[in-house]
Protein backbone atom coordinates (compact mmCIF):
# COMPACT_ATOMS: atom_id res chain seq x y z
CA UNK A 1 0.00 0.00 0.00
CA UNK A 2 0.80 3.57 -0.74
CA UNK A 3 1.27 5.11 2.43
CA UNK A 4 1.41 9.23 3.30
CA UNK A 5 4.61 8.09 5.42
CA UNK A 6 6.42 6.65 2.20
CA UNK A 7 6.22 9.52 0.10
CA UNK A 8 8.54 12.15 0.09
CA UNK A 9 7.02 15.50 0.46
CA UNK A 10 10.07 17.73 0.50
CA UNK A 11 12.50 15.53 -1.44
CA UNK A 12 16.74 17.13 -1.69
CA UNK A 13 17.32 19.08 -4.57
CA UNK A 14 20.31 21.34 -4.50
CA UNK A 15 20.02 25.41 -2.96
CA UNK A 16 21.55 28.12 -4.74
CA UNK A 17 23.12 28.81 -1.35
CA UNK A 18 25.45 25.31 -1.70
CA UNK A 19 26.72 27.59 -5.22
CA UNK A 20 27.96 30.39 -2.88
CA UNK A 21 31.59 30.80 -2.20
CA UNK A 22 31.00 32.64 1.45
CA UNK A 23 28.15 31.10 3.45
CA UNK A 24 24.87 32.76 2.83
CA UNK A 25 23.52 34.62 6.06
CA UNK A 26 19.43 34.11 6.51
CA UNK A 27 16.97 36.07 9.05
CA UNK A 28 15.68 32.62 10.97
CA UNK A 29 16.58 28.68 10.14
CA UNK A 30 14.49 26.18 11.79
CA UNK A 31 16.23 22.70 12.20
CA UNK A 32 13.61 20.30 12.08
CA UNK A 33 10.38 19.49 9.84
CA UNK A 34 8.46 17.66 12.72
CA UNK A 35 4.86 19.33 13.06
CA UNK A 36 6.29 21.90 15.50
CA UNK A 37 9.33 22.78 13.28
CA UNK A 38 6.43 23.32 10.48
CA UNK A 39 3.60 25.31 12.58
CA UNK A 40 6.56 27.64 13.66
CA UNK A 41 7.46 28.19 10.13
CA UNK A 42 3.97 28.97 8.72
CA UNK A 43 3.33 31.23 11.59
CA UNK A 44 6.54 32.87 10.29
CA UNK A 45 5.47 33.31 6.60
CA UNK A 46 2.02 34.18 7.19
CA UNK A 47 3.81 37.24 9.01
CA UNK A 48 6.20 37.99 5.62
CA UNK A 49 9.47 37.01 8.05
CA UNK A 50 11.45 35.23 5.65
CA UNK A 51 11.85 31.25 7.11
CA UNK A 52 14.02 28.00 5.96
CA UNK A 53 13.37 24.63 7.08
CA UNK A 54 15.96 21.93 7.28
CA UNK A 55 15.48 18.47 7.79
CA UNK A 56 17.58 15.00 6.88
CA UNK A 57 14.47 13.38 5.93
CA UNK A 58 11.84 13.93 3.14
CA UNK A 59 8.88 12.54 4.40
CA UNK A 60 6.40 13.26 7.42
CA UNK A 61 5.94 11.28 10.54
CA UNK A 62 6.63 7.02 10.01
CA UNK A 63 3.07 5.75 11.53
CA UNK A 64 0.89 7.62 13.70
CA UNK A 65 2.22 8.69 16.85
CA UNK A 66 0.82 11.32 18.37
CA UNK A 67 -2.97 10.72 17.50
CA UNK A 68 -4.74 12.77 20.13
CA UNK A 69 -5.53 16.98 19.22
CA UNK A 70 -6.95 19.43 21.77
CA UNK A 71 -9.03 22.17 21.45
CA UNK A 72 -6.56 24.47 21.99
CA UNK A 73 -4.05 23.12 19.30
CA UNK A 74 -6.92 23.02 17.17
CA UNK A 75 -7.61 26.82 17.23
CA UNK A 76 -4.14 27.93 16.80
CA UNK A 77 -3.45 25.59 13.82
CA UNK A 78 -6.86 27.33 12.65
CA UNK A 79 -4.77 30.70 12.86
CA UNK A 80 -2.56 28.71 10.84
CA UNK A 81 -4.72 27.81 8.44
CA UNK A 82 -5.01 24.17 9.15
CA UNK A 83 -7.84 23.60 11.44
CA UNK A 84 -10.74 22.74 8.96
CA UNK A 85 -8.52 20.38 7.39
CA UNK A 86 -7.71 18.55 10.35
CA UNK A 87 -11.32 18.82 11.75
CA UNK A 88 -12.98 17.32 8.68
CA UNK A 89 -10.60 14.37 8.57
CA UNK A 90 -10.14 13.97 12.42
CA UNK A 91 -12.58 11.57 14.58
CA UNK A 92 -14.93 13.45 17.10
CA UNK A 93 -15.05 11.25 20.15
CA UNK A 94 -15.92 12.68 23.85
CA UNK A 95 -16.63 9.00 25.51
CA UNK A 96 -14.03 7.22 27.14
CA UNK A 97 -14.53 3.86 29.14
CA UNK A 98 -12.47 2.09 31.86
CA UNK A 99 -12.21 -1.29 32.46
CA UNK A 100 -10.68 -3.24 35.44
CA UNK A 101 -9.80 -7.04 34.96
CA UNK A 102 -12.91 -8.62 33.66
CA UNK A 103 -15.37 -5.81 34.45
CA UNK A 104 -16.27 -2.31 32.46
CA UNK A 105 -16.29 -0.02 36.09
CA UNK A 106 -17.30 3.01 34.64
CA UNK A 107 -17.98 5.43 31.47
CA UNK A 108 -17.01 9.41 31.58
CA UNK A 109 -17.84 12.13 29.11
CA UNK A 110 -15.64 14.81 28.04
CA UNK A 111 -17.92 17.01 27.30
CA UNK A 112 -17.29 20.20 26.28
CA UNK A 113 -18.81 23.15 27.15
CA UNK A 114 -20.54 24.23 24.06
CA UNK A 115 -20.18 27.76 21.80
CA UNK A 116 -17.04 27.12 20.79
CA UNK A 117 -15.61 26.31 16.97
CA UNK A 118 -13.74 23.18 17.88
CA UNK A 119 -14.33 20.02 20.03
CA UNK A 120 -12.89 19.45 22.98
CA UNK A 121 -10.75 16.75 20.86
CA UNK A 122 -10.04 14.72 17.49
CA UNK A 123 -8.19 11.81 16.87
CA UNK A 124 -6.01 11.79 13.72
CA UNK A 125 -2.46 10.46 12.65
CA UNK A 126 -0.07 12.57 13.29
CA UNK A 127 1.29 11.97 9.21
CA UNK A 128 -2.07 13.60 7.90
CA UNK A 129 -0.94 16.42 10.30
CA UNK A 130 2.40 16.58 8.95
CA UNK A 131 0.72 16.63 5.49
CA UNK A 132 -1.64 19.43 6.34
CA UNK A 133 0.98 21.61 7.36
CA UNK A 134 3.77 20.89 4.34
CA UNK A 135 0.03 21.52 2.24
CA UNK A 136 -0.26 25.06 3.75
CA UNK A 137 3.75 25.60 3.73
CA UNK A 138 2.51 25.19 -0.56
CA UNK A 139 -0.09 27.46 -0.59
CA UNK A 140 2.24 30.37 1.07
CA UNK A 141 5.14 29.60 -1.41
CA UNK A 142 1.90 30.20 -3.35
CA UNK A 143 0.97 33.38 -2.21
CA UNK A 144 4.76 34.19 -2.92
CA UNK A 145 6.27 33.85 0.83
CA UNK A 146 9.54 33.31 1.51
CA UNK A 147 8.92 29.90 3.04
CA UNK A 148 11.19 26.88 2.31
CA UNK A 149 11.54 23.34 3.55
CA UNK A 150 14.67 21.35 2.40
CA UNK A 151 14.74 18.16 2.71
CA UNK A 152 17.84 15.49 2.99
CA UNK A 153 19.20 18.25 5.21
CA UNK A 154 21.28 17.02 7.95
CA UNK A 155 22.83 19.82 10.15
CA UNK A 156 26.01 18.09 11.25
CA UNK A 157 27.40 21.28 13.00
CA UNK A 158 26.80 24.47 14.71
CA UNK A 159 28.79 27.22 15.66
CA UNK A 160 27.09 29.62 17.96
CA UNK A 161 28.20 32.90 17.80
CA UNK A 162 26.80 36.61 19.94
CA UNK A 163 24.53 37.96 16.91
CA UNK A 164 24.29 34.53 14.36
CA UNK A 165 24.75 30.85 14.40
CA UNK A 166 26.69 29.62 11.46
CA UNK A 167 25.89 25.88 10.43
CA UNK A 168 27.29 23.01 8.85
CA UNK A 169 24.75 20.96 6.45
CA UNK A 170 25.78 17.34 5.49
CA UNK A 171 23.64 16.37 1.77
CA UNK A 172 24.07 13.65 -0.46
CA UNK A 173 25.85 16.05 -3.11
CA UNK A 174 28.21 17.04 -0.06
CA UNK A 175 28.71 19.59 3.15
CA UNK A 176 27.93 23.29 2.96
CA UNK A 177 27.29 25.88 5.46
CA UNK A 178 25.06 28.62 6.07
CA UNK A 179 24.42 31.02 8.58
CA UNK A 180 21.42 32.50 10.27
CA UNK A 181 20.90 35.49 12.91
CA UNK A 182 18.02 33.32 14.83
CA UNK A 183 18.32 29.51 15.42
CA UNK A 184 14.61 27.41 15.88
CA UNK A 185 15.57 24.19 17.12
CA UNK A 186 12.95 21.71 16.31
CA UNK A 187 14.53 18.39 16.17
CA UNK A 188 12.95 16.61 18.46
CA UNK A 189 13.62 14.43 21.75
CA UNK A 190 16.95 13.71 20.55
CA UNK A 191 18.02 17.22 19.55
CA UNK A 192 21.60 17.25 17.33
CA UNK A 193 21.06 20.88 18.24
CA UNK A 194 20.85 20.38 22.29
CA UNK A 195 23.58 17.83 22.07
CA UNK A 196 25.93 19.46 19.59
CA UNK A 197 25.29 22.72 22.60
CA UNK A 198 25.94 20.67 25.55
CA UNK A 199 23.03 21.50 27.05
CA UNK A 200 21.22 19.24 29.50
CA UNK A 201 18.02 17.21 29.28
CA UNK A 202 17.32 15.89 32.84
CA UNK A 203 14.15 14.25 34.11
CA UNK A 204 13.11 11.13 34.46
CA UNK A 205 12.75 7.44 32.78
CA UNK A 206 10.12 5.12 33.85
CA UNK A 207 10.77 1.30 33.80
CA UNK A 208 8.36 0.26 31.19
CA UNK A 209 7.56 -0.72 27.77
CA UNK A 210 4.43 0.11 25.83
CA UNK A 211 3.84 -1.49 22.83
CA UNK A 212 1.97 0.05 20.04
CA UNK A 213 0.03 -1.05 16.87
CA UNK A 214 -1.98 0.82 14.41
CA UNK A 215 -3.99 -1.98 12.81
CA UNK A 216 -6.50 -1.70 10.27
CA UNK A 217 -9.45 -3.46 10.30
CA UNK A 218 -13.04 -3.34 10.06
CA UNK A 219 -14.82 -3.14 13.47
CA UNK A 220 -17.55 -2.27 15.14
CA UNK A 221 -16.25 -0.69 18.30
CA UNK A 222 -17.73 1.99 18.87
CA UNK A 223 -15.52 5.61 18.56
CA UNK A 224 -14.08 5.77 22.64
CA UNK A 225 -11.28 5.53 24.47
CA UNK A 226 -11.15 2.28 26.02
CA UNK A 227 -8.45 1.99 28.90
CA UNK A 228 -8.00 -1.37 30.51
CA UNK A 229 -6.23 -2.04 34.00
CA UNK A 230 -5.17 -5.46 34.57
CA UNK A 231 -7.27 -6.98 31.66
CA UNK A 232 -7.59 -10.98 31.10
CA UNK A 233 -5.60 -10.39 27.76
CA UNK A 234 -3.04 -8.68 29.39
CA UNK A 235 -2.58 -10.14 32.86
CA UNK A 236 -0.98 -7.62 34.75
CA UNK A 237 -0.64 -4.84 32.52
CA UNK A 238 -2.83 -1.86 30.85
CA UNK A 239 -3.88 -1.91 27.77
CA UNK A 240 -5.69 1.09 25.12
CA UNK A 241 -8.36 1.26 22.80
CA UNK A 242 -8.50 4.01 20.35
CA UNK A 243 -10.16 4.82 17.10
CA UNK A 244 -8.41 6.97 14.07
CA UNK A 245 -9.92 7.90 10.66
CA UNK A 246 -9.91 5.42 7.81
CA UNK A 247 -10.57 2.41 10.46
CA UNK A 248 -6.66 2.81 11.62
CA UNK A 249 -7.25 1.47 15.86
CA UNK A 250 -4.18 2.30 18.13
CA UNK A 251 -3.59 -0.43 20.19
CA UNK A 252 -1.30 0.06 23.06
CA UNK A 253 -0.05 -3.36 25.64
CA UNK A 254 1.86 -2.18 28.27
CA UNK A 255 4.78 -5.43 28.20
CA UNK A 256 6.68 -4.50 31.55
CA UNK A 257 10.41 -3.91 31.93
CA UNK A 258 12.03 -7.10 31.43
CA UNK A 259 11.35 -7.92 27.68
CA UNK A 260 13.29 -8.60 24.68
CA UNK A 261 12.41 -6.27 22.20
CA UNK A 262 13.45 -7.59 19.38
CA UNK A 263 11.10 -10.64 20.14
CA UNK A 264 8.68 -8.32 21.06
CA UNK A 265 8.43 -6.22 17.82
CA UNK A 266 8.34 -9.17 15.92
CA UNK A 267 4.96 -9.60 13.89
CA UNK A 268 3.89 -13.28 15.28
CA UNK A 269 4.08 -11.92 18.79
CA UNK A 270 2.59 -8.91 18.67
CA UNK A 271 0.17 -11.02 16.06
CA UNK A 272 -0.65 -13.08 19.99
CA UNK A 273 -1.20 -9.87 21.76
CA UNK A 274 -3.74 -8.78 19.38
CA UNK A 275 -5.59 -12.01 19.11
CA UNK A 276 -5.43 -12.68 22.69
CA UNK A 277 -7.07 -8.83 22.90
CA UNK A 278 -9.72 -9.23 19.39
CA UNK A 279 -10.24 -12.69 19.55
CA UNK A 280 -8.75 -15.18 17.12
CA UNK A 281 -10.86 -14.80 14.12
CA UNK A 282 -10.21 -10.90 13.44
CA UNK A 283 -8.94 -10.00 10.20
CA UNK A 284 -6.69 -7.00 10.23
CA UNK A 285 -3.90 -5.05 8.91
CA UNK A 286 -0.64 -3.93 10.80
CA UNK A 287 -0.09 -0.57 9.47
CA UNK A 288 2.83 0.70 12.25
CA UNK A 289 3.99 -0.81 15.30
CA UNK A 290 7.04 0.34 17.65
CA UNK A 291 7.74 -0.52 20.92
CA UNK A 292 8.92 2.86 23.74
CA UNK A 293 9.73 3.60 26.93
CA UNK A 294 8.19 6.52 28.88
CA UNK A 295 10.17 9.76 29.73
CA UNK A 296 9.59 12.98 31.27
CA UNK A 297 12.47 15.18 30.63
CA UNK A 298 12.61 19.32 30.03
CA UNK A 299 15.92 21.42 29.33
CA UNK A 300 16.75 23.85 32.43
CA UNK A 301 15.98 26.90 29.98
CA UNK A 302 14.40 27.09 26.57
CA UNK A 303 16.88 29.42 24.64
CA UNK A 304 20.58 30.81 25.04
CA UNK A 305 21.37 33.97 23.01
CA UNK A 306 20.14 33.67 19.06
CA UNK A 307 19.53 29.22 19.74
CA UNK A 308 15.72 28.56 20.67
CA UNK A 309 14.35 25.13 21.40
CA UNK A 310 11.03 24.14 21.05
CA UNK A 311 9.04 21.16 20.89
CA UNK A 312 10.20 17.67 22.06
CA UNK A 313 13.70 19.11 21.81
CA UNK A 314 12.82 20.80 24.89
CA UNK A 315 10.94 19.19 26.66
CA UNK A 316 9.47 15.29 26.54
CA UNK A 317 6.81 13.99 28.06
CA UNK A 318 4.85 10.07 28.31
CA UNK A 319 2.31 9.82 25.38
CA UNK A 320 -0.40 9.24 28.39
CA UNK A 321 -2.48 12.16 28.19
CA UNK A 322 -1.59 13.26 24.44
CA UNK A 323 0.34 16.39 25.41
CA UNK A 324 3.80 16.29 23.03
CA UNK A 325 2.56 17.71 20.04
CA UNK A 326 -0.17 19.32 21.60
CA UNK A 327 2.29 21.48 23.88
CA UNK A 328 4.82 22.19 21.39
CA UNK A 329 2.20 23.89 19.11
CA UNK A 330 1.68 26.14 21.92
CA UNK A 331 5.62 26.36 22.13
CA UNK A 332 5.46 28.32 18.72
CA UNK A 333 2.56 29.94 19.25
CA UNK A 334 4.13 31.32 22.46
CA UNK A 335 7.30 32.43 20.43
CA UNK A 336 6.56 33.39 17.12
CA UNK A 337 4.82 37.12 17.33
CA UNK A 338 8.00 37.79 20.57
CA UNK A 339 10.37 36.87 17.58
CA UNK A 340 8.79 38.75 15.09
CA UNK A 341 8.77 41.70 17.47
CA UNK A 342 12.56 41.47 18.67
CA UNK A 343 13.06 41.65 14.54
CA UNK A 344 11.39 44.57 13.84
CA UNK A 345 12.84 46.24 16.42
CA UNK A 346 9.70 46.57 18.41
CA UNK A 347 10.63 45.01 21.59
CA UNK A 348 14.05 43.75 23.64
CA UNK A 349 15.48 41.02 23.04
CA UNK A 350 15.13 39.88 27.00
CA UNK A 351 11.33 39.27 25.52
CA UNK A 352 12.26 36.25 24.73
CA UNK A 353 12.70 35.61 28.38
CA UNK A 354 9.33 35.37 28.89
CA UNK A 355 9.11 32.25 26.31
CA UNK A 356 11.12 30.19 28.90
CA UNK A 357 9.22 31.55 31.88
CA UNK A 358 6.07 30.78 30.43
CA UNK A 359 7.01 27.39 28.00
CA UNK A 360 8.74 25.94 30.96
CA UNK A 361 5.76 26.58 32.93
CA UNK A 362 3.69 24.65 30.24
CA UNK A 363 6.34 21.77 30.14
CA UNK A 364 6.36 21.49 34.03
CA UNK A 365 2.28 21.14 34.34
CA UNK A 366 2.83 18.47 31.39
CA UNK A 367 5.24 16.85 33.13
CA UNK A 368 3.56 16.75 36.63
CA UNK A 369 0.30 14.99 34.62
CA UNK A 370 2.03 12.48 32.94
CA UNK A 371 4.53 11.71 35.29
CA UNK A 372 0.75 10.74 37.94
CA UNK A 373 -1.04 9.22 34.99
CA UNK A 374 2.70 6.91 34.59
CA UNK A 375 2.73 6.43 37.94
CA UNK A 376 -1.34 5.21 37.88
CA UNK A 377 -1.09 3.06 35.10
CA UNK A 378 2.53 1.08 36.13
CA UNK A 379 2.46 1.10 39.44
CA UNK A 380 6.19 1.05 41.05
CA UNK A 381 5.87 -0.36 44.26
CA UNK A 382 3.64 -3.50 45.57
CA UNK A 383 1.62 -0.61 47.87
CA UNK A 384 1.08 1.78 44.95
CA UNK A 385 -0.57 -0.97 43.10
CA UNK A 386 -2.96 -1.99 46.27
CA UNK A 387 -4.06 1.56 46.62
CA UNK A 388 -4.39 1.92 42.49
CA UNK A 389 -6.89 -1.04 42.87
CA UNK A 390 -8.33 0.14 45.92
CA UNK A 391 -9.26 3.05 43.23
CA UNK A 392 -10.39 1.34 40.85
CA UNK A 393 -12.41 -1.18 43.06
CA UNK A 394 -13.99 1.23 44.54
CA UNK A 395 -14.91 3.27 41.63
CA UNK A 396 -17.14 0.55 40.08
CA UNK A 397 -19.54 1.09 42.59
CA UNK A 398 -18.56 5.12 44.21
CA UNK A 399 -18.68 8.26 42.92
CA UNK A 400 -15.88 9.54 44.30
CA UNK A 401 -13.13 7.32 43.33
CA UNK A 402 -13.72 8.23 39.71
CA UNK A 403 -11.76 11.33 39.56
CA UNK A 404 -8.33 9.27 41.26
CA UNK A 405 -8.61 6.98 38.58
CA UNK A 406 -5.94 7.93 36.05
CA UNK A 407 -5.67 6.66 32.72
CA UNK A 408 -4.26 10.29 31.44
CA UNK A 409 -5.10 13.47 32.18
CA UNK A 410 -5.52 15.13 28.41
CA UNK A 411 -4.23 18.04 27.20
CA UNK A 412 -5.78 21.13 28.63
CA UNK A 413 -4.70 25.12 27.70
CA UNK A 414 -1.91 26.10 29.46
CA UNK A 415 -2.63 29.64 31.64
CA UNK A 416 0.45 31.39 32.42
CA UNK A 417 -0.53 33.02 35.74
CA UNK A 418 2.02 34.94 37.36
CA UNK A 419 3.93 35.28 33.82
CA UNK A 420 6.34 38.93 33.80
CA UNK A 421 4.16 39.88 30.70
CA UNK A 422 0.80 39.77 32.94
CA UNK A 423 -0.57 43.09 34.45
CA UNK A 424 -2.61 42.78 38.07
CA UNK A 425 -6.03 41.70 37.33
CA UNK A 426 -8.41 44.46 37.46
CA UNK A 427 -11.78 42.84 36.86
CA UNK A 428 -14.02 41.17 39.00
CA UNK A 429 -14.42 38.78 35.86
CA UNK A 430 -15.20 34.74 35.22
CA UNK A 431 -11.83 33.22 36.33
CA UNK A 432 -11.89 31.39 32.87
CA UNK A 433 -10.28 34.51 31.74
CA UNK A 434 -7.95 36.16 33.89
CA UNK A 435 -4.55 37.51 32.85
CA UNK A 436 -2.27 34.64 31.35
CA UNK A 437 -5.41 32.92 30.34
CA UNK A 438 -6.08 31.78 26.60
CA UNK A 439 -9.32 33.29 24.98
CA UNK A 440 -11.78 31.24 25.55
CA UNK A 441 -13.96 30.73 21.88
CA UNK A 442 -17.33 31.92 22.06
CA UNK A 443 -20.11 32.63 18.94
CA UNK A 444 -19.80 35.70 17.66
CA UNK A 445 -21.65 37.64 14.73
CA UNK A 446 -22.16 34.65 11.71
CA UNK A 447 -18.66 32.84 13.45
CA UNK A 448 -16.60 32.83 16.24
CA UNK A 449 -14.75 34.75 18.33
CA UNK A 450 -11.15 33.73 18.20
CA UNK A 451 -11.37 33.58 14.32
CA UNK A 452 -11.71 37.18 14.79
CA UNK A 453 -8.88 38.13 17.20
CA UNK A 454 -6.43 36.86 14.81
CA UNK A 455 -2.45 36.86 15.54
CA UNK A 456 -2.03 41.00 16.65
CA UNK A 457 -2.62 42.86 19.81
CA UNK A 458 -6.62 43.28 20.38
CA UNK A 459 -8.30 45.46 22.90
CA UNK A 460 -11.80 43.81 23.50
CA UNK A 461 -13.92 45.99 24.19
CA UNK A 462 -17.61 44.86 25.92
CA UNK A 463 -19.93 47.58 25.97
CA UNK A 464 -17.30 50.03 26.93
CA UNK A 465 -15.63 53.52 25.13
CA UNK A 466 -11.99 53.01 23.99
CA UNK A 467 -9.94 54.77 21.02
CA UNK A 468 -9.82 52.07 18.01
CA UNK A 469 -6.02 52.31 17.55
CA UNK A 470 -3.87 52.56 20.25
CA UNK A 471 -0.04 52.84 19.79
CA UNK A 472 2.41 52.21 22.30
CA UNK A 473 6.40 52.59 21.07
CA UNK A 474 5.70 50.86 18.03
CA UNK A 475 2.66 48.27 19.08
CA UNK A 476 -0.65 48.84 17.34
CA UNK A 477 -3.44 47.96 18.92
CA UNK A 478 -6.70 47.60 17.31
CA UNK A 479 -9.96 47.59 19.03
CA UNK A 480 -12.64 45.13 18.64
CA UNK A 481 -15.92 45.94 19.87
CA UNK A 482 -18.61 43.69 21.06
CA UNK A 483 -21.92 44.52 22.91
CA UNK A 484 -23.31 41.95 25.21
CA UNK A 485 -26.59 43.16 23.81
CA UNK A 486 -25.74 40.91 20.16
CA UNK A 487 -24.30 37.66 22.30
CA UNK A 488 -27.23 35.90 21.47
CA UNK A 489 -25.87 32.44 23.33
CA UNK A 490 -24.49 34.57 26.80
CA UNK A 491 -21.51 33.02 26.46
CA UNK A 492 -19.19 36.09 25.82
CA UNK A 493 -21.20 37.16 29.33
CA UNK A 494 -20.09 33.88 30.79
CA UNK A 495 -16.81 34.19 29.71
CA UNK A 496 -16.11 37.45 29.78
CA UNK A 497 -17.85 39.76 31.84
CA UNK A 498 -19.29 37.45 34.87
CA UNK A 499 -21.16 39.95 37.10
CA UNK A 500 -19.33 42.91 35.76
CA UNK A 501 -21.54 45.08 32.93
CA UNK A 502 -18.81 46.19 30.72
CA UNK A 503 -14.89 45.40 30.32
CA UNK A 504 -11.95 45.79 28.61
CA UNK A 505 -9.18 43.41 26.99
CA UNK A 506 -5.87 43.66 26.42
CA UNK A 507 -5.11 40.70 24.43
CA UNK A 508 -1.85 39.27 23.05
CA UNK A 509 -1.19 37.72 19.41
CA UNK A 510 -1.12 34.56 20.55
CA UNK A 511 -4.50 35.03 22.02
CA UNK A 512 -3.74 34.66 25.72
CA UNK A 513 -5.18 37.70 27.96
CA UNK A 514 -2.44 40.42 29.35
CA UNK A 515 -4.36 42.65 31.08
CA UNK A 516 -8.10 43.54 31.87
CA UNK A 517 -10.72 45.73 33.64
CA UNK A 518 -13.77 47.51 33.31
CA UNK A 519 -12.93 50.61 31.27
CA UNK A 520 -10.46 52.05 29.51
CA UNK A 521 -7.79 54.26 31.25
CA UNK A 522 -5.24 55.08 28.67
CA UNK A 523 -2.69 54.98 30.91
CA UNK A 524 -3.06 52.10 32.44
CA UNK A 525 -3.73 50.71 29.25
CA UNK A 526 -0.37 51.80 27.84
CA UNK A 527 1.56 50.52 31.17
CA UNK A 528 0.11 46.99 30.36
CA UNK A 529 0.86 47.33 26.47
CA UNK A 530 4.50 48.11 27.52
CA UNK A 531 4.61 45.31 30.07
CA UNK A 532 3.19 42.84 27.73
CA UNK A 533 6.43 43.73 25.12
CA UNK A 534 9.02 42.92 27.89
CA UNK A 535 9.43 46.75 28.57
CA UNK A 536 8.60 46.91 32.12
CA UNK B 1 -11.03 25.99 59.11
CA UNK B 2 -10.46 23.10 61.52
CA UNK B 3 -7.72 21.18 62.39
CA UNK B 4 -6.59 17.61 62.45
CA UNK B 5 -7.88 15.97 65.27
CA UNK B 6 -5.35 13.90 67.68
CA UNK B 7 -7.37 13.60 70.56
CA UNK B 8 -9.79 11.10 71.81
CA UNK B 9 -12.66 11.93 69.22
CA UNK B 10 -14.32 7.95 69.37
CA UNK B 11 -16.74 7.12 71.65
CA UNK B 12 -16.91 3.59 72.00
CA UNK B 13 -13.38 3.24 70.58
CA UNK B 14 -12.98 -0.61 71.91
CA UNK B 15 -15.75 -1.13 70.03
CA UNK B 16 -14.41 0.33 66.25
CA UNK B 17 -11.24 -1.64 67.30
CA UNK B 18 -12.79 -4.89 67.03
CA UNK B 19 -15.11 -3.99 64.10
CA UNK B 20 -11.76 -3.24 62.16
CA UNK B 21 -9.82 -6.32 63.47
CA UNK B 22 -13.40 -8.19 62.67
CA UNK B 23 -13.16 -6.82 58.91
CA UNK B 24 -9.49 -8.16 58.70
CA UNK B 25 -10.26 -11.70 60.02
CA UNK B 26 -9.59 -14.70 57.65
CA UNK B 27 -8.74 -12.27 55.47
CA UNK B 28 -4.97 -13.14 53.31
CA UNK B 29 -2.25 -10.32 53.53
CA UNK B 30 -2.94 -9.39 50.05
CA UNK B 31 -6.82 -9.16 51.04
CA UNK B 32 -6.05 -7.65 54.28
CA UNK B 33 -4.02 -4.74 52.87
CA UNK B 34 -6.73 -4.05 49.78
CA UNK B 35 -8.89 -3.60 52.65
CA UNK B 36 -7.00 -0.95 54.33
CA UNK B 37 -6.24 0.52 51.21
CA UNK B 38 -10.01 0.73 50.31
CA UNK B 39 -10.54 2.06 53.77
CA UNK B 40 -8.20 4.82 53.74
CA UNK B 41 -9.85 6.05 50.49
CA UNK B 42 -13.18 5.66 51.54
CA UNK B 43 -12.28 8.08 55.07
CA UNK B 44 -10.04 10.49 52.79
CA UNK B 45 -13.16 11.10 51.09
CA UNK B 46 -15.33 11.79 54.12
CA UNK B 47 -12.83 14.17 55.34
CA UNK B 48 -12.77 15.59 51.71
CA UNK B 49 -9.95 18.99 53.13
CA UNK B 50 -6.45 18.39 51.71
CA UNK B 51 -4.90 20.51 54.55
CA UNK B 52 -6.58 18.05 57.44
CA UNK B 53 -5.67 14.77 54.93
CA UNK B 54 -2.16 15.97 54.58
CA UNK B 55 -1.70 16.79 58.42
CA UNK B 56 -3.31 13.36 58.72
CA UNK B 57 -0.54 11.93 56.39
CA UNK B 58 2.12 13.85 58.23
CA UNK B 59 1.13 12.82 61.47
CA UNK B 60 1.14 8.85 60.60
CA UNK B 61 4.47 9.24 59.17
CA UNK B 62 5.91 10.72 62.27
CA UNK B 63 4.72 7.76 64.67
CA UNK B 64 6.05 4.46 62.81
C1 LIG C 1 3.50 6.43 20.41
C2 LIG C 1 3.39 7.90 20.52
C3 LIG C 1 2.14 8.47 20.72
C4 LIG C 1 2.00 9.84 20.84
N1 LIG C 1 0.75 10.37 21.00
C5 LIG C 1 0.59 11.71 21.07
C6 LIG C 1 -0.72 12.29 21.10
O1 LIG C 1 -1.74 11.58 21.07
N2 LIG C 1 -0.83 13.65 21.18
C7 LIG C 1 0.30 14.46 21.17
O2 LIG C 1 0.15 15.69 21.24
N3 LIG C 1 1.55 13.94 21.10
C8 LIG C 1 1.73 12.58 21.04
N4 LIG C 1 2.98 12.06 20.89
C9 LIG C 1 4.14 12.96 20.85
C10 LIG C 1 4.39 13.58 19.47
O3 LIG C 1 4.56 12.59 18.50
C11 LIG C 1 5.62 14.47 19.55
O4 LIG C 1 5.50 15.34 20.64
C12 LIG C 1 5.82 15.31 18.28
O5 LIG C 1 6.12 14.53 17.17
C13 LIG C 1 6.97 16.29 18.49
O6 LIG C 1 7.15 17.05 17.33
P1 LIG C 1 8.52 17.77 17.03
O7 LIG C 1 8.28 18.50 15.76
O8 LIG C 1 8.95 18.53 18.23
O9 LIG C 1 9.59 16.61 16.85
P2 LIG C 1 9.65 15.40 15.78
O10 LIG C 1 8.29 15.04 15.32
O11 LIG C 1 10.48 14.37 16.42
O12 LIG C 1 10.43 16.04 14.55
C14 LIG C 1 11.80 16.32 14.58
C15 LIG C 1 12.30 16.46 13.15
O13 LIG C 1 13.66 16.91 13.18
C16 LIG C 1 14.40 16.21 12.20
N5 LIG C 1 15.81 16.23 12.63
C17 LIG C 1 16.37 15.71 13.74
N6 LIG C 1 17.69 15.94 13.78
C18 LIG C 1 18.00 16.64 12.66
C19 LIG C 1 19.21 17.18 12.14
N7 LIG C 1 20.38 17.04 12.77
N8 LIG C 1 19.18 17.86 10.96
C20 LIG C 1 18.00 18.01 10.30
N9 LIG C 1 16.82 17.53 10.76
C21 LIG C 1 16.83 16.85 11.92
C22 LIG C 1 13.76 14.83 12.18
O14 LIG C 1 13.96 14.17 10.94
C23 LIG C 1 12.29 15.15 12.37
O15 LIG C 1 11.62 15.36 11.15
C24 LIG C 1 3.15 10.68 20.77
C25 LIG C 1 4.42 10.11 20.56
C26 LIG C 1 4.56 8.73 20.43
C27 LIG C 1 5.91 8.14 20.19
Amino acid sequence: MNKIFETPLYAYSRSPDQESEVAVRHKIVIVGAGPIGLAAAIDLAQNDIPVVVLDDNDKVSSGSRAICFAKRPLEILDRLGCGDAMVDKGVEWDLGKVFFKEREIYQFNFLAETGSKRPAFINLQQYYFEEYLVARVRELQAEGKAIEIRGGNKVSAIGVHDDHVVLEIDTSEGPYNIETDWLIACDGANSTTRQMMGMDFGGRVFEDHFLVADVIMEADFPTERWFWFDPPFNRGQSALLHKQPDNVWRIDFQLGWDIDREEELKPENIDKHLRAMLGAEVEYELEWSSIYTFQCRRMEQFHKGRVIFAGDAAHQVSPFGARGANSGIQDTDNLIWKLKLVLEGSAPESLLDSYDYERIHGADENIVNSTRSTDFITPNSEMSRVLRDAVLDLAEEHDFARPLVNSGRLSVPCTYDDSPLNTADGLDGPEISRPGSTCPDAPFGDGFLLNELGDKFVLLTIDADAPELVEEDGIAVTRLEISAKDDTSGAIRRRYLGNEPTAVYLIRPDQHVAARRPNYNENLMRAAIRRATGKE
Amino acid sequence: MSDLILTTNIDHADDFYAALLGAHEGLSKADSDALNARLVLILANHIGDNDILSKAIDAAKSSG
